[in-house]
C-alpha cells in the first residue's frame, strides 16, 4: 500500500514542521534584546530552533516507533528483512540535509552581514576609526604594523555595523585581571561601568593588558575576545534603556567568574548629565583625575 | 591456554616470549591484543571515575552562586584536570585503544595487531602519564588554564603544573599515535587472504578513519605544546604577545588537533554502534557503502573546520565564512549515518536489551547535540553563546551522550566475549535508566544557562541561575549513582553471571566465531573468512565460510 504510506509520511512531515514553527515562535529561551543586532540574532535563533525541533521530533519519533513496532517477541529467533540498502532513499536523505544545511549557511551569512560582522579588517572606516581614537591609545601597547612599512597598526574587528567611523560615543576599553576599565577620550572620564546613550552607535576600542579576556553582553548578543597585542574594535547600538551585565567569557585566571561589570543604557539626556557630572576637568587630556565610579576588581 | 598454531603464512613463527598467564597477565607487558584491549578498558574506567569525581566537585561548587566550596585556584585546577582526564585518559584510549585492540584483529582475520610490542608500549605510556598528570595537583599546583591551555594565561599560571600537564599530554599523544599507526597497518596489511576492504565490519572503517586523523593531527598538537613549553621554561616568545609572539597562532595550532579530536572520539563510537544495532535488530547494516563514504567524508571535512572554535578571536571574515560552511557540511555525512541506523532498525526484530538501550540513547543524545552543533557552526549564532554553558551542554551531548553511552552499550554487548559470562540485564537496565535521566537532567538545562548569560569555567555566577544549576547538579548526582549498578553488575557477573557460550547474540562478526573468552591467537584452527558480517536474514551459504566449529 504505497499511496497511503506516502500520504501518511507527507502528513506527518507537515505536522512536524508546524510543531517546529510553533515552538520557534512561542518558546522564548533568550534574554531581553537590548541592542540593534539582538532582534536580528533572535530571528536566526527562531529559524534554527524551529528546524532543530522538527528534526529532533521526527528522528526521535521514528526511533521510538521502530523500537515499539519492531520489538522482538519472546522466543522469536528469526531474522528481520534482509534489506541491505536503498539507493533512492540514500540520495533522498543526503540531498535533504544538504539543502537544509546550505539554506541555514546562506541565511546565517545574510544575518551576519545585517549585523555588520562582515566588515573587513583594516578597511577605510576602521582606519578612520583608528585615526580618531588612536591618539588616546596607550603608546606602550604592542601594536604591530600590518604591512611592515610603518603603516597603521592592524585593528581586529568584531561586529562592526557600517558607520562606526561616525560613532557617537567612543570608549577605550582595557581588560585586565580581573576588571574592565572604560575611558571616554572625549570627556576624560575613567569608569568601571560602561555608560552609553540609547539609540546611538558606540565604538569600543578594546585592548587586553595581560591575558585573553572576552567582552560579552548577553542582552546585546555580542561577544568579542580581547587578546593581548590585538587592538580590537567592537561597535553596537543599544536600543533599550536598562542595566545589563558585562561578563568576561574567556578563562582569565582564578577570579574569572568575578570579572563582571555593568553597561548602563540611558536616555541621551541622562547620558549627557552623567558625562557632565563625571567629567574630571575642562581639559579631557588630564590623566590624573580620579575614576568616576569605583573600579571593580 | 595453549593454541595450536596454523598460520596462513608459510614462514615459521618465532617462539613468542613467555607471557604470564591467568590474572597476572593483565598487569604485565603482554603483547596479546585482547589483554591490551582489556588493560585499556579497565585503566580507562579508573580514570573515568577520577574524572567523574572531579566533575562532581565542579557541580558541588556550582550549587551556590558564590565560590564557597573550594578555593578559586583549586576550581580551575579541577576543571582543567576534569577535561584532560576525560578526553586523553578516558574517551580516546577506551574508544580507540580498548575496543580497537580487542576487535580489529578479529575483524581482519588476524591473530594479533601488526606491531604487538608497539601496542604494549602504547598502552603502558598511559598509566604513568595519568599518574604524572594527577600528581601535579599534589606537588604544588596542577594546570589552571583549562584543557585548552591558551597562552598568555598558560604562561602566567604556576609553571610546574603547566609543564607537567604538557609532558603528560605529550606522552598520551605519543601513545595515541603509536596506536593509530598500528591500526592503519593492521587493517590495511594484516587482512586474512580473501577478505576485501569492503567486506570488513564497519568498525574497521571507523578506526581506519580515526587513525588517519590521529596520525595527521596529533603531531601538530605535540609540536604546539613543545613550543608552549619553550615559552614557559625558556621564555621564548612564540605565543607571548609581550615578546612579540601571537596568541592566536596557538589557538589555530591547538584546534587543528583538538577539533579532529572530537571525531577521534566519536567515529569509533559510530563504528561500535554499527556493530551493535544489526545484531540485536537481526537485520543487515543499512547502506554499507554510504556508511563507508560518510566516514571518509567526515575525516576529510573534520580536518578543515578547526577555526569554528575561534569565531570571537578576531578571525578575518572570509575565514569565518569558510569555516561556517565546512562545519555545517559535516552534518550531511553524519546525518546519513543516523538515517542508515534508523533504517537498520526499521523492519527488524529488535531485542531491547541493555546494549540496545544505550545505543538508542546514543542516537537521541547525539542527534540533539548534532542539531545544536549545526547552530553553533553559524558565526552569528556562535558569537552570543561561544564560551558559555551552551557550548558545555553541546559538547557533553556529543562526547558523553554520544561516545560514553556507546562505550557502556559496547561493554554490555561484548561482556560475554570478554568474560564468558552474561551481564545482568536488570542491573543493566537500571544503569541505563539512571544514566539517561541523569545525563539529560544535568546537561539539557545548561543550554538555557548559556543563552541567558552564564559563561563556562566560572566558580561563581549570577544568583538568578541558582535553581537551574541545582537541577543540573541533581542530574550529575544521578549520573554518579548510576555507576553503582554498573560496577556491581560488572564484578558480580564476572563471577556469578550466566554462562554465555561462544555466541549468545547469534552474531555473525568473527569475534563470535571462537570461544568466550577467546584463546591466545584468537582461533583454534584457521581464521574464519567472514565476507558478510551483516548477513542477517540472508541465505546461509553467504555467511561464515571456513569457521572452525566453535
Amino acid at each position: 500500500m504505497p499511496i497511503p504510506a506516502a500520504i501518511l509520511t507527507v502528513g506527518l512531515s507537515v505536522v512536524l514542521v508546524l510543531i517546529g514553527l510553533w515552538v520557534g515562535q512561542n518558546v522564548n529561551l533568550l534574554p531581553i534584546d537590548a541592542s540593534a543586532n539582538a532582534p536580528v540574532y533572535d530571528e536566526l535563533f527562531q529559524v534554527l530552533f524551529s528546524i532543530g525541533t522538527s528534526l529532533l521530533l521526527g528522528i526521535v519519533g521514528l526511533l521510538i516507533y521502530s523500537l515499539i513496532r519492531y520489538r522482538r517477541v519472546a522466543g522469536d529467533t528469526s531474522d528481520g528483512l534482509a534489506i541491505e540498502g536503498n539507493l533512492p532513499l540514500e540520495i533522498f536523505w543526503t540531498a535533504v540535509p544538504a539543502i537544509v544545511v546550505l539554506f541555514i549557511g546562506i541565511y546565517s551569512y545574510d544575518i551576519y552581514e545585517r549585523m555588520g560582522g562582515m566588515a573587513p579588517l583594516n578597511d577605510h572606516s576602521v582606519h578612520a576609526m583608528q585615526a580618531s581614537a588612536g591618539a588616546s591609545m596607550p603608546s606602550g601597547m604592542a601594536m604591530e604594523a600590518s604591512d611592515g612599512s610603518g603603516g597603521p597598526a592592524r585593528i581586529w574587528a568584531g561586529i562592526s555595523p557600517t558607520g562606526e567611523a561616525a560613532a557617537a560615543v567612543n570608549v577605550d576599553v582595557t581588560a585586565m585581571q580581573f576588571a574592565f576599565i572604560f575611558r571616554y577620550p572625549d570627556s576624560g572620564i575613567i569608569s568601571g561601568e560602561l555608560h552609553v546613550p540609547v539609540g546611538q552607535t558606540v565604538a569600543l576600542n578594546m585592548e587586553a593588558k595581560d591575558v585573553i579576556h572576552a567582552f560579552w553582553v548577553p542582552q546585546f548578543r555580542l561577544k568579542q575576545d580581547v587578546i593581548p597585542g590585538q587592538p580590537t574594535l567592537l561597535s553596537f547600538t543599544a536600543t533599550k534603556a536598562g542595566r545589563y551585565p558585562i561578563i568576561c567569557a574567556e578563562l582569565c585566571g582564578p577570579y574569572h567568574g568575578g570579572m563582571r561589570s555593568t553597561v548602563v543604557v540611558e536616555d541621551p539626556d541622562d547620558y549627557s548629565t552623567w558625562v557632565t557630572k563625571n567629567s574630571p576637568a575642562p581639559l579631557p587630556v588630564s590623566a590624573t583625575t580620579a575614576p568616576s565610579a569605583p573600579l571593580q576588581s | 591456554m595453549t593454541a595450536t598454531l596454523s598460520p596462513p603464512t608459510t614462514t615459521p613463527e618465532p617462539q613468542a616470549p613467555l607471557q604470564p598467564q591467568g590474572w597476572l597477565r593483565y598487569f604485565s607487558f603482554s603483547v596479546d591484543h585482547k589483554v591490551i584491549g582489556l588493560q585499556y578498558l579497565v585503566c580507562g574506567f579508573i580514570f573515568y571515575f577520577i574524572g567523574g569525581a572531579l566533575a562532581g566537585m565542579i557541580r558541588t561548587e556550582l550549587l551556590t552562586p558564590l565560590s564557597d566550596f573550594m578555593p578559586r585556584e583549586t576550581y580551575n585546577e579541577v576543571l582543567t584536570l576534569h577535561g584532560t582526564v576525560m578526553i586523553f585518559l578516558w574517551i580516546v584510549p577506551v574508544v580507540n585503544g580498548a575496543f580497537g585492540n580487542y576487535l580489529i584483529p578479529f575483524y581482519v582475520g588476524a591473530r594479533d595487531m601488526a606491531f604487538p610490542r608497539l601496542n604494549a608500549v602504547a598502552f603502558w605510556l598511559i598509566p604513568p602519564a595519568g599518574l604524572l598528570l594527577i600528581s601535579s595537583y599534589f606537588i604544588g599546583s596542577a594546570s589552571q588554564s583549562g584543557w585548552t591551555a591558551y597562552p598568555p594565561l598558560s604562561l602566567t599560571t604556576p609553571a610546574t603544573g603547566q609543564v607537567i600537564w604538557i609532558l603528560s599530554v605529550l606522552l598520551l599523544g605519543g601513545s595515541s599515535i603509536f596506536g593509530g599507526i598500528n591500526f592503519i597497518a593492521t587493517i590495511l596489511k594484516l587482512r586474512r587472504p580473501g577478505l576485501k576492504m569492503l567486506q570488513l565490519p564497519m568498525f574497521c572503517w571507523a578506526l581506519l578513519g580515526t587513525s588517519i586523523l590521529v596520525v595527521l593531527s596529533t603531531p601538530v598538537l605535540a609540536g604546539t605544546l613543545v613550543l608552549l613549553s619553550f615559552d614557559i621554561i625558556a621564555h621564548t616568545g612564540f605565543f607571548n604577545p609581550a615578546l612579540g609572539g601571537n596568541a592566536v597562532v596557538y589557538q589555530h595550532l591547538f584546534w587543528f588537533y583538538s577539533h579532529p579530536a572530537v571525531y577521534i572520539m566519536v567515529l569509533p563510537a559510530f563504528g561500535l554502534v554499527s556493530e551493535i544495532l544489526p545484531v540485536h535488530a537481526r537485520k543487515p547494516l543499512f547502506g554499507y557503502i554510504t556508511m563507508v563514504y560518510s566516514i571518509l567524508a567526515i575525516v576529510v571535512l573534520g580536518l578543515v573546520v578547526w577555526a569554528h572554535h575561534m569565531f570571537t578571536s578576531g578571525t578575518p571574515p572570509w575565514m569565518r565564512l569558510f569555516f561556517t560552511i565546512a562545519t555545517s557540511l559535516i552534518a550531511v555525512p553524519t546525518g546519513i549515518k543516523f538515517f542508515n541506523w534508523l533504517a537498520t532498525l526499521w523492519g527488524g526484530k529488535i531485542a531491547l536489551n541493555t546494549a540496545m538501550l544505550f545505543s538508542c540513547g546514543f542516537i537521541f543524545n547525539f542527534v540533539f547535540g548534532g542539531i545544536t552543533g549545526v547552530a553553533l557552526a553559524q558565526v552569528p549564532f556562535d558569537i552570543h553563546v561561544h564560551d558559555t554553558y551552551f557550548v558545555v551542554a553541546h559538547f557533553h551531548y556529543i562526547v558523553y551522550g554520544g561516545t560514553v553511552f556507546v562505550i557502556f552499550g559496547s561493554v554490555y554487548h561484548w561482556y560475554p566475549k570478554f568474560t564468558g559470562r552474561m551481564a545482568n540485564e536488570s542491573l543493566g537496565r537500571l544503569h541505563f535508566l539512571l544514566t539517561f535521566i541523569g545525563f539529560n537532567l544535568c546537561f539539557a538545562p545548561q543550554h538555557w544557562l548559556g543563552l541567558n548569560g552564564m559563561p563556562r569555567r566560572v566558580a561563581e555566577y549570577d544568583p538568578q541561575f541558582t535553581f537551574i544549576n541545582q537541577v543540573s547538579s541533581v542530574g550529575a548526582l544521578l549520573m554518579a549513582i548510576s555507576t553503582l549498578p554498573f560496577l556491581i553488575n560488572m564484578v558480580y557477573s564476572a563471577f556469578a553471571g550466566e554462562q554465555a557460550g561462544d555466541n549468545p547474540w547469534r552474531a555473525l562478526t568473527p569475534e563470535w566465531l571462537t570461544s568466550s573468552p577467546p584463546p591466545v591467537e584468537n582461533w583454534k584452527g584457521p581464521a574464519p573468512l567472514v565476507t558478510h558480517p551483516y548477513g542477517y536474514g540472508a541465505a546461509p551459504e553467504s555467511q561464515a565460510v571456513g569457521a572452525s566449529s566453535p
